[in-house]
């Protein structure tokens, strides 16, 4: 009877048991990086219609977050209205043409069509107010938007990054003080671990970590 | 003082008519190595189109939503569930065939244990359809299973349906690996009779499955070493999945599922409806491929008998939940149970009843036993009256929960009933296929309970 495989087919089983671990190891790695928003997200910097520089106006001018984004700590994000800018470019740079659009949109009325950055799904309930008058930092999602030329995302925004922050706030807290200072201190870096732990008892943060607490 | 002597009852043979071992070889391998009869093409014909119902069903699901289904508040699990439960409980007898008796040196088990075997994996296939698509967005499934994801997300192993998932899985690959191993030696058998034809593709097919297998005191020694651990390892399957299926119930709290009895009655019954579909599928087969000398009326007599025995547990239970409920004097485990047997679904109560406790008390005369005929028709009923037991269970306690204002009936949709209908299909398929391509019974473990196989053969028992 002849041969029906060559002698090399004994080495099959474990030839495919390490293809097996290979792909299992190649898939993984694959679907992290691909499919993780740490990589998917983190560095999207989309070109802005107008190339508004935070570094500017926040780390050389030292606007406040709240002077352009004025609802924060009120209600939810807000975009500024051309007219905020023009409070002070109807006085310099009026005939700068990286403005234009800014005039355009001042004297017709149409939004200048910002690129969203941070993107929030719609099936998560995310309200800005709580967060900063909770002692939760602009920088702790947004990273250093005030040395920034160009907004960046810095930080996945997946919901295990809002989970870490919600089941350990005590490493994340800042004074109230600071919360709109980008380059400020937590608490638990400038007094340690047990102030901020004080901290989060009496400013009552009790953040949700049950699925209603977001998905509402 | 006289010796005496008890009379010596002969054993009933496990292969009729003295066959001799190259006739189980031919018989078995030439039912697949013949050219496909006229027959099978037409079952599997029907059988796709059959098929086509769960496909073009799920297709809808997935593509709209599971609201296609007909669950409304309160009831937001039915046929779903129901259906489930029913396949994976219909898995049971061929565990039980394969491990516990094989453990217990049931020597009946061997004509049978290959294709119940494939029966299991089947049902299994087939129940796993219903819970995965119930999830609603089925590319998310994998939320089911404990793997590290960026949203944190960790199953919660405090619910039964979480257990239900390890059960569902543990239970589909031992299945699946006790077939396989059970089959190599006859894969082999299959290899070698395709080589000697010269049809060298399909003994290199054969061959591959094989693993090699040539038969040496050696392969033998480890394949029975490997055998006895899986049926070691299935033994408990037998009794902890459906344990755990029913925890699905007995967990909760309602009225109805909330009661102890549960598990050991889930067991029984999934005992019960896998010796019904057992039945249903061999009797047909014994008839088509004339396989009355492998499948003996010894067979048959002791699946009815299973059947009995379990059927009358069954019966059991039903009447101790009613005594239960009365016994402890819980107003709402009484209206349950009053609700369940003369409420808005007093008919499936009756059908179940009909078929699970009146149709397997048949079985204690022999000449029904006997009628092959008529014991086809008799394990339909017990199919028939499993399915609907499942259906009682969930849809009663459901449709009248604590709150009589959210009180509702539940009706199937149509892409529910088109979903279910089109499983027999899928079944079908596999099932036709598996006796198209494959050993149908165990050809090596056939040969060794046969009386030549014996090494007492021929000589008097007595010494």
């Amino acid at each position: 009877m002849a041969k029906l495989f060559p002698k090399s087919f004994n080495k099959l089983p474990l030839q495919l048991a390490l293809y097996l671990v290979f792909v299992v190891c190649v898939a993984t790695a694959g679907i992290t990086y691909y499919m993780t928003p740490k990589y998917t997200r983190v560095g999207y910097a989309p070109i802005q219609p107008v190339p508004y520089s935070h570094a500017k106006h926040v780390g050389e001018l030292g606007l406040d977050c709240r002077y352009c984004h004025s609802t924060i700590d009120t209600a939810g994000a807000a975009v500024p209205t051309s007219q905020t800018c023009m409070n002070c470019h109807n006085q310099i740079k009026t005939t700068s043409p990286a403005l234009a659009l800014i005039r355009e949109s001042y004297q017709t009325g149409k939004s200048v069509p910002w690129v969203h950055v941070h993107v929030m799904p719609s099936y998560v309930y995310f309200d800005h107010s709580i967060h900063v008058n909770r002692g939760v930092s602009c920088v702790e999602c947004h990273g250093n938007i005030n040395h920034m030329e160009v907004v960046t995302q810095k930080k996945p925004m997946s919901m295990g990054f809002c989970l870490d922050c919600h089941r350990d706030p005590a490493s994340h807290v800042r004074e109230k003080a600071d919360i709109y200072n980008l380059d400020s201190k937590t608490i638990a870096q400038t007094q340690g671990i047990e102030a901020a732990r004080k901290f989060v008892h009496d400013w009552k943060i009790n953040p949700p970590q049950s699925c209603s607490g977001c998905h509402r | 003082m006289t010796e005496i002597k008890p009379a010596v009852k002969p054993r009933s043979a496990m292969v009729g008519n003295h066959r001799s071992f190259s006739w189980i070889t031919e018989k078995i391998c030439g039912i697949a190595e013949e050219k496909t009869p006229v027959w099978w093409w037409w079952c599997f014909a029907v059988a796709c189109i059959v098929a086509s119902f769960t496909v073009i069903g799920i297709t809808y699901l997935v593509a709209t939503g599971v609201g296609v289904w007909g669950h409304r508040n309160p009831v937001n699990w039915a046929w779903d569930i129901v259906n489930f439960v029913f396949w994976i409980g219909i898995g049971h007898a061929g565990t039980l065939i394969s491990a516990i008796l094989c453990l217990l040196r049931q020597k009946w088990r061997t004509s049978i244990n290959r294709s119940a075997e494939a029966m299991t994996i089947f049902a299994v296939v087939c129940a796993g359809i219903f819970p995965v698509f119930h999830v609603g967005r089925v590319w998310y499934a994998w939320f089911l299973f404990p793997l590290p994801n960026s949203n944190y997300i960790w199953q919660n192993y405090r619910s039964p349906l979480e257990w239900d998932v390890f059960a569902v899985s543990t239970y589909g690959t031992v299945s699946v690996l006790f077939w396989y191993v059970g089959m190599i030696p006859d894969l082999a058998t299959m290899r070698d009779r395709f080589n000697a034809v010269g049809k060298t593709l399909k003994a290199r097919l054969y061959g591959f499955f094989a693993m090699g297998w040539r038969g040496s005191s050696r392969h033998w020694s480890n394949y029975e070493m490997a055998y006895l651990i899986l049926a070691g390892i299935s033994t408990p399957l037998v009794l902890s999945v459906h344990t755990i299926v029913s925890f699905d119930f007995a967990v909760s709290l309602l009225p109805g599922w909330h009661t102890t009895i549960f598990p050991p009655y889930f067991v029984a019954g999934a005992i019960f409806s896998g010796f019904g579909m057992v039945l249903t599928l061999i009797l047909p087969l014994r008839a088509v491929y004339h396989l009355e000398d492998l499948i003996t009326q010894y067979h048959i007599d002791c699946m009815c008998k299973v059947i009995l025995a379990t059927g009358t547990m069954v019966g059991y239970a039903y009447a101790m939940e009613f005594f239960i409920a009365w016994y402890s004097s819980n107003p709402y485990e009484g209206f349950a149970f009053i609700n369940r047997a003369f409420g808005p679904y007093w008919w499936s109560y009756f059908i179940m009843i009909a078929c699970n406790v009146i149709t397997p008390q048949f079985f204690w005369f022999k000449g029904i036993r006997e009628n092959t005929t008529l014991v086809f028709i008799l394990s339909l009923f017990v199919n028939v009256g499993m399915w609907f037991e499942r259906f009682v269970i969930i849809a009663t306690s459901l449709a009248r929960d604590f709150l009589p204002s959210s009180w509702g009936y539940y009706s199937p949709s149509i892409v529910e009933i088109f979903t279910f209908f089109g499983t027999f299909g899928v079944f079908s398929v596999l099932f036709l296929l598996f006796i198209r391509f494959l050993p149908i019974m165990a050809i090596a473990e056939l040969k060794a309970v046969t009386p030549q196989a014996d090494p007492h053969a021929g000589h008097d028992s007595s010494h």
